[in-house]
């Protein structure tokens, strides 16, 4: 796991840039630095690779860029090709030697045989870029889910790439500006819909694609995708215990190839389902035993410790936990927000930023975590809440019917007083329509864009015309519309939350901030194609999630953790900044004559916002997103554009 | 008497939902929960607002769209309620 940057074209001072964007994510790989300049010969664009290292697989012989044997390829590479020892001794049987132990020189033989197709043999989690002399082109990859981040853009035509922007801020006359259109996504969906980023010209490569870059231009391929068969092939399964044997092979399996490292791997610990599966499988597997690692909060509507020192007895394992307090969020918020590289509407991400503190504090730079098992095997409250809006849906103005949503919400106090037709408007339950393709997200979509009431008049006129979920709806595949609601609502999640979002911003980024790396079981790509084959009442049945899952892991689970409902991993937003010192932070953030300034914002309406927010034990749904949106926005705006401003400040 | 109260709710929706931005007020027969403007804490807020504004106590089961979701409907029911608490 690393960090990886480079380009192709030509560049004035080669060695020098490449050191810069390195220097950009240290933080990505503490443990070694390389880079490898390609001259350009004859016609070619020049090349060069730029590589930090966190050593974790091949500690001594695997330093990077590493250059193939006859010195015709060079790769720079983020991540870990769990499969590598499958993968190499069938290559060592073959009649192929290798100089080194590790995964990089596996992928780099790989690519070396079989070009572009190497993709599809890989297991992991990975980024990486190429240089291919013998066809004087770069090729870059991205891993199936998008575990692993690459960024590039082009200026003056070079193209450049890394695994963070960070990196691109330090190609000559790059100058970052935030996107209004992606500010409208992030405002409606959460983040930006790849390959857009929040930075103007920089795009993301999408999960499961690969790029070809040479003189002639680049061309981006997908070589995987989310699939489902479609709602009419849908049958009941008739063997729910051989699925459930199935399931727990394959889990076992992801698990055991994640634990794969030269230095030792711990688990993740939140108190619930997914992460406590992955920490009792890892707990059999793991020789020298195993470490756990928990975030505990202050409230007790976030506060998950009671169950996380439970499974923790329950494994016998060895547990580290840290606290979370409201002002611990408020002092790391503008790190995350650096670090995640984009606007935010929620806290959440701090948390995880400060739990990988604590596993680095340990010693350890490798966890397993439950993430994925909500996307893959239907975990999450919102599949359960568009299976009852499709019920109320069958029964308009049913008195009784709404009652549910209650049900699926015990934690939010604010439903709870609510009358059924109350319940029935808030989740458009009589309203959306039923062929709509965004049906499942629409109250969630609706609710964040209702934080649009703070755009500005100019960015309003700015973005007239604009709908963050049409542009959703245009990247829908055309075999969506044939696939079971349930599916389809997966898919959404699947595609744009859990890599915009999930895996980045709370993900990866937060990880690597403190050096370390994630990995999850879940979302090994043999486990997600499995799950898809799956009859969706085998995920959701009735308004049980994971049914399935719960069964197959049931025995090693205590009965506490197999039968708990899914409690949503959330953190206090705007609550977390009313102590005196955030305070003093969100005043100089949002001061109005700087939010006047940049002109994102109605600077009015953000200063009255700021005053009830603090005013306020439990803001709205909307306030809270507006004051964490508005907040990481201009956040954004001081950490990236902060040389631009002050210039035309000065001006 | 129902055109003040009509002014009294649209001033607190502009205060309180709106922060202040009176062009995002909607018309007095549209949806508050359509326009984005309530959602179910804003409508607690609501409830506490009119009870202390005018005096009377909301049931429970009066608290349904058909009372609250417009300004139309919240001065009518204001309207109702309020004219029996000063009879009583």
């Amino acid at each position: 796991m690393c960090g990886l940057a480079g380009y192709l074209g030509n560049v004035a001072e080669p060695e020098r840039l490449l050191a810069a964007m390195g220097d950009a994510i240290a933080h990505r790989g503490p443990d070694g630095r390389g880079l490898n300049v390609i001259a350009p010969e004859g016609s070619a664009p020049g090349a060069g690779l730029s590589h930090v290292r966190l050593s974790i697989v091949g500690l001594a012989d695997s330093a990077q860029p590493m250059v193939s044997e006859y010195g015709e390829l060079a790769i720079a590479f983020n991540g870990e090709i769990f499969n590598y020892v499958e993968l190499r001794e069938e290559l060592v049987a073959r009649g192929y030697r290798f100089r080194t132990s590790g995964d990089t020189e596996v992928l780099l033989k790989l690519y070396e045989i079989y070009g572009p197709e190497c993709l599809c043999r890989l297991n992991g989690d990975f980024a990486f870029a190429i240089w291919d002399g013998r066809a004087k082109r770069m090729f870059i990859a991205r891993d199936r889910m998008g575990v692993r981040p690459l960024f590039y853009t082009e200026k003056a035509g070079t193209l450049y790439f890394a695994s963070e922007v960070k990196a691109l801020l330090a190609v000559p006359g790059f100058h970052a500006a935030l996107d209004p259109l992606a500010l409208d996504q992030v405002f409606t969906l959460w983040s930006p819909i790849a390959p857009r980023t929040a930075f103007e010209g920089v795009f993301e490569l999408e999960p499961g694609n690969y790029m070809i870059a040479d003189a002639s231009g680049r061309r981006i391929s997908t070589y995987w995708s989310l699939d489902f068969p479609d709602a009419v092939d849908v049958r009941p399964e008739l063997n729910e215990d051989d699925r459930a044997a199935q399931l727990r092979h394959l889990l076992e399996d992801a698990t055991r190839i994640r634990l794969r490292a030269d230095v030792p791997v711990g688990s993740c610990l939140s108190g619930g389902l997914d992460s406590s599966i992955v920490a009792a499988l890892a707990a059999e597997m793991a020789p020298r035993g195993l470490d756990t690692f928990a975030i505990t909060f202050d409230s007790a509507e976030h506060d998950e410790s009671s169950f996380q020192k439970l499974m923790a007895r329950h494994l016998g394992v060895k547990h580290h936990e840290i606290n979370c307090s409201e002002a611990d969020i408020a002092a790391a918020f503008p790190d995350v927000v650096r670090l995640a590289e984009k606007p935010l509407i929620r806290t959440a991400p701090a948390p995880m930023y400060r739990l990988s503190s604590l596993i680095r504090e340990t010693g350890m730079k490798v966890v397993l975590t439950g993430e994925g098992a909500d996307e893959v095997f239907a975990g999450y409250d919102l599949f359960k809440e568009a299976q009852v809006r499709r019920f109320c849906a069958r029964q308009p103005g049913s008195k009784f019917r709404p009652h549910l949503f209650r049900k699926l919400y015990p934690y939010l106090p604010g439903l709870q007083k609510q009358s059924a037709e109350y319940l029935a408007a808030f989740f458009g339950a009589d309203a959306a329509p039923l062929s709509d393709p965004l049906f499942s997200h629409r109250p969630r979509l609706r609710g964040t864009a209702a934080a649009k009431l703070f755009f500005s008049a100019d960015l309003k006129s700015r973005l007239a015309g604009y709908d963050a979920a049409d542009d959703m709806i245009a990247q829908l595949p055309e075999r969506f519309s044939r696939w079971h609601p349930l599916h389809q609502a997966q898919y959404l999640e699947t595609r744009f939350l859990m890599p915009g979002y999930i895996l980045s911003s709370q993900g990866d980024r937060m990880a690597m901030g403190n050096g370390v790396e994630g990995r999850f079981p879940f979302l090994d790509h043999r486990l997600v194609e499995f799950a898809t084959t799956l009859s969706p009442s085998m995920k959701l049945k009735g308004l049980k999630e994971k049914y399935l899952l719960r069964k197959s892991m049931a025995d090693k689970l205590p009965a506490e953790i197999t039968h708990r409902v899914k409690q949503p991993y959330r953190a206090p937003d705007s609550r977390a900044f009313s102590g005196a010192v955030a305070q003093e932070q969100v005043h100089a953030v949002l001061n109005p004559s700087r939010v006047a300034g940049d002109g994102l914002f109605n600077a009015a309406a953000v200063d009255k916002l700021v005053q009830k927010c603090a005013g306020q034990s439990a803001p709205s749904f909307r306030d809270d997103t507006a004051f964490i949106g508005v907040l990481s926005t201009q956040m954004w705006l001081d950490i990236f554009q902060g040389t631009n401003r002050r210039a035309s400040e000065a001006a | 008497m129902s055109e003040s109260i009509k002014q009294t709710i649209r001033s607190f929706i502009v205060e309180n939902f709106l922060f202040g931005d009176e062009a995002a007020l909607p018309g007095d027969a549209e949806s508050l929960i359509a326009g984005g403007i309530i959602d179910s804490t804003g409508v607690l807020e609501l409830v506490a607002f009119i009870e202390e504004q005018f005096g009377f106590t909301v049931a429970d089961s009066d608290i349904v769209p058909a009372n609250l979701d417009t300004i139309d409907a919240i001065a009518g029911y204001v309207g109702r309620n309020a004219s029996a608490a000063a009879a009583a």
